[in-house]
């Protein structure tokens, strides 16, 4: 019965203010993520009914300020000027960080410059009682000229209240913001010259337009060029002429109109500040020098640990799943019997679609518990005190502070981990974190590595104290790592100059965590992975399965060698397979490859076991388990590591030794093989320049050391 | 000539002194960054701990808690109270 648009309310608020748990409550199920338009920045929406009306909340990136600084903050500045200039009814619900009302108030007074419907939700309600700050929501309301509501999301407190605000604005009983400061000529004098030649400032109205304009005063205008649309000379020529630092001034004339209240703003006396002494008390354990590091290498442990133990029983599930599905499907297509071209289609829908389907969804375990566990730790407080732990080196490596989750997201995977990085302020910094995330020891390698360590090196090692094969994992790991701070400090110096921008580490209070909120964080971000990366896959898997299948052989023609003589069916299938891959496009690429790689001590199997693995990493294990016709054979296929260790080259010598598994290990740590990761990157830096920079690099990389190790081992007397 | 105040670089704040801001350089987008998150002049600071490899410092500002490196928070000129 919807006469117009379904209204919106736009939720906005600081980070750690509460605003997902609060959103999480006001809506029911059906919540959806979708990328704001033009950004990968996903926003959350869903549906909720407030009285008698029905709306969709919008819950935006956290902001500090409306000047964007980042390119999340952008598309919180982008929505609500859209919203504005759209004419769709709405309102506005500001979630306060109530017990730092201050920092709140200033993203508050810039909302309500805007002249929308408006409300404000005081939120953590309970904290600020418990650090003697009860707010005066009679005071605070006066003040800011709205409806103000006292609300604990965690307890469910003001809710309703809130709800019936929201009700009251939606059917145009709402009160709008107004602009409250009192402006210094100065500003004055600089914003009307702004707002005067910005006739295409794409706002009819005088007031929103006065607001946009200081906003692009106070804005970095690398983070809002692309939200504003603004005449930037204009604004550089207004911010010169007047003498003063204008930007400056408009920050300054806000908190002085907040301090001037401030005051009257929470209850006199207060009491001990006991949120504030309990984090302090844990911040002298958690960043002790000594007991602050034994806890952080413990929750990375945690994490590792948490990681493999509890994603492989799902992801043998999933690959049950997909093995299953895949000969279900097989079987179903032989029963149809007919024309030579079935059996094509059964191998592009088994081998190509659902493989690839699979090669997609088995990486979701690791990377939804990643973010089970990132989001937890974020929610506690502690990701923070991570951050600010290891700051020390990524200073070094001339990373900024912002980097730390990204990297420790890019040892699921480096997809998801170039998306996080769009919290970062300066593009410089945010290249610089994308070019090396590659680098990083991703989940994908995890099964490359387990095959070669436990096919081709022994258990012991004569003199060495520790089990080998978990040694030699160990290292790969810490190689990675190594040499992704080291490419930073090199491409920091050379290729990106100038250092990381300087930037602020917001260390929020100790806190249990909301699990509601984690559960939809995870469902988010395991989705943006999906969607950014599982149509490359899918599509890489299907190109490979081509290149590896055609041209087709008669299997007729197959003449079968002597030992196979009597052998089993699926023996012989296996064989045929193997020759079908030998002949096919892929096959021929890989033999022409081969003088190529002979000095890293490649021969043409493992050339065409790599063009597998652009796909995906571990596509590499199932191709050369067809190569030695095993059908569906994963790293701890008993026969598979038996067949590559009895290969032999034509001089009777073995293919794979553990020099040549130490060569492919390092080829595997430094080589470009991930087509999503190339696409994410060429979305987020802009165009296929770094992308190609970086295959360039890292190509160079992985077989220069891939060289060394293998020439070097073989001066040192390995076979 | 004397200078009104005597001030001192926010990075030299002893761990656990309180300071008030007197004024804000360094490269503008940052000295912006940090007058929004509300250290204007005026505004008290504390000192509450380094990070356990000396960087970055932690600070009191408004009822928050803000990590800066060593060499960011020099732009900060403060005068102790």
């Amino acid at each position: 019965m919807n006469a117009g648009p379904t209204p919106s309310v736009l939720m906005i608020g600081p980070a750690n203010a509460g605003k997902s748990t609060l959103f999480n409550r006001l809506t029911g199920a059906g919540a959806t993520t979708s990328n704001h338009a033009g950004t990968t920045v996903s926003v959350e929406r869903a549906p909720a009914r407030f009285g008698a009306t029905d709306a969709v909340v919008v819950d935006l990136p956290g902001a500090t300020s409306l000047a964007a600084a980042s390119p999340d903050e952008a598309v919180t500045l982008d929505a609500l000027a859209r919203h504005a200039r759209s004419g769709v009814p709405g309102v506005v619900v500001v979630v306060v960080d109530t017990p730092r009302l201050a920092r709140s108030l200033y993203l508050a007074v810039q909302v309500l410059e805007l002249g929308l419907p408006t409300v404000i939700a005081a939120n953590l309600v309970d904290e600020a009682r418990a650090a003697g700050r009860e707010p005066q929501i009679d005071a605070l309301s006066e003040a800011l000229g709205v409806p103000v509501v006292a609300t604990s999301a965690r307890t469910g407190e003001g809710l309703d209240a809130l709800r019936d605000a929201v009700a009251a604005a939606l059917n145009g009983r709402g009160v709008q913001g107004r602009d409250l400061v009192d402006w210094p000529d100065a500003v004055r004098d600089a914003v009307a010259a702004v707002a005067a030649v910005a006739a295409d400032i794409d706002d009819p109205d005088p007031v929103r337009r006065q607001a946009v304009a200081r906003w692009a005063i106070v804005s970095s205008a690398e983070g809002a060029a692309e939200a504003l649309a603004v005449p930037w000379p204009a604004v550089r020529a207004a911010r010169e002429a007047s003498g003063v630092d204008v930007a400056a001034a408009i920050v300054t004339a806000r908190y002085a109109w907040i301090d001037a209240r401030l005051p009257g703003l929470t209850a006199p006396g207060g009491g001990e500040d006991r949120v504030r002494a309990r984090t302090e008390a844990l911040d002298r354990v958690l960043l002790h020098p000594v007991a602050g590091t034994l806890v952080f290498f413990g929750v990375m442990w945690g994490m590792f640990w948490g990681l493999f133990a509890g994603a492989d029983p799902m992801i043998a599930a999933v690959e049950t799943l997909v093995a299953w599905t895949g000969s279900a499907a097989s079987a179903g297509f032989d029963a149809l019997g007919g024309p030579p071209w079935v059996g094509i289609v059964r191998d592009l829908v088994v081998d190509g679609i659902i493989a690839g389907v699979g090669a997609v969804i088995v990486f979701v375990p690791q990377i939804a518990l990643l973010f089970l566990w990132l989001s937890v730790l974020e929610g506690v407080g502690y990701l923070a005190r991570a951050a600010a732990l290891v700051d020390r080196l990524l200073r070094a490596a001339g990373l900024p502070g912002k980097a730390f989750v990204p990297l420790l997201s890019g040892f699921a995977c480096a997809v998801p981990a170039i998306l996080a990085t769009r919290t970062m302020p300066r593009f410089r910094d945010r290249l610089l974190t994308m070019l090396v995330l590659p680098l990083t020891t991703c989940s994908a390698r995890l099964p490359v590595y387990a095959l070669l360590t436990g096919a081709l090196f022994p258990a012991t090692w004569p003199g060495w104290p520790l089990p080998v094969r978990p040694t030699v994992m160990l290292a790969m790991y810490l190689l990675g790592t190594a040499v992704t701070l080291l490419a930073a400090v090199i491409l920091s110096r050379t290729v990106l100059p100038g250092g990381p921008a300087a930037t602020v580490l917001e260390l929020p209070p100790y806190r249990a965590p909301d699990l509601r909120a984690v559960g939809r964080s995870v469902v988010r971000r395991t989705g943006e992975f999906l969607r950014e990366a599982g149509r490359v896959i899918l599509g890489a898997t299907v190109v490979l399965w081509a290149l590896l299948s055609f041209p087709r052989i008669d299997p007729g023609q197959v003449t079968l060698p002597p030992a196979l003589d009597g052998a089993s069916a699926e023996a012989v299938d296996g064989y045929v397979a193997s020759v079908q891959l030998e002949r096919s496009l892929g096959g021929r690429i890989g033999k022409a490859m081969e003088p190529l790689t002979r000095p890293v001590g490649f021969d043409w199997k493992i050339d065409v076991a790599l063009l597998g693995a652009f796909a995906a990493r571990e596509v590499f294990v199932g191709t050369l388990g067809v190569m030695y016709g095993i059908e569906g054979a994963d790293e701890e296929t008993v026969s598979l590591r038996d067949a590559m260790r009895a290969d032999r080259r034509a001089d009777g010598s073995p293919v794979f030794t553990p020099r040549v598994g130490a060569s492919i290990l390092v080829f595997f740590a430094f080589a470009m093989q991930c087509l999503s990761t190339l696409a994410v990157l060429r979305k987020e830096s802009g165009g296929w320049r770094w992308p190609a920079f970086v295959v360039a690099y890292m190509s160079v990389l992985a077989y220069a050391s891939s060289f060394v190790v293998y020439q070097g081992l073989g001066l040192l007397g390995w076979t | 000539m004397n200078p009104p105040f005597i001030t001192l670089g926010l990075d030299a704040l002893p761990v656990g002194a309180e300071a008030v801001v007197r004024e804000i350089g360094g490269e503008p987008a940052f000295r912006l960054r940090l007058m929004e998150l509300g250290l204007v002049p005026g505004t008290r600071v504390r000192c509450v701990g380094r990070s356990p490899l000396g960087d970055p410092l932690r600070y009191a500002v408004r009822d928050a808690e803000l990590g800066l490196r060593r060499l960011d928070a020099r732009v900060v000129r403060v005068e102790r109270v």
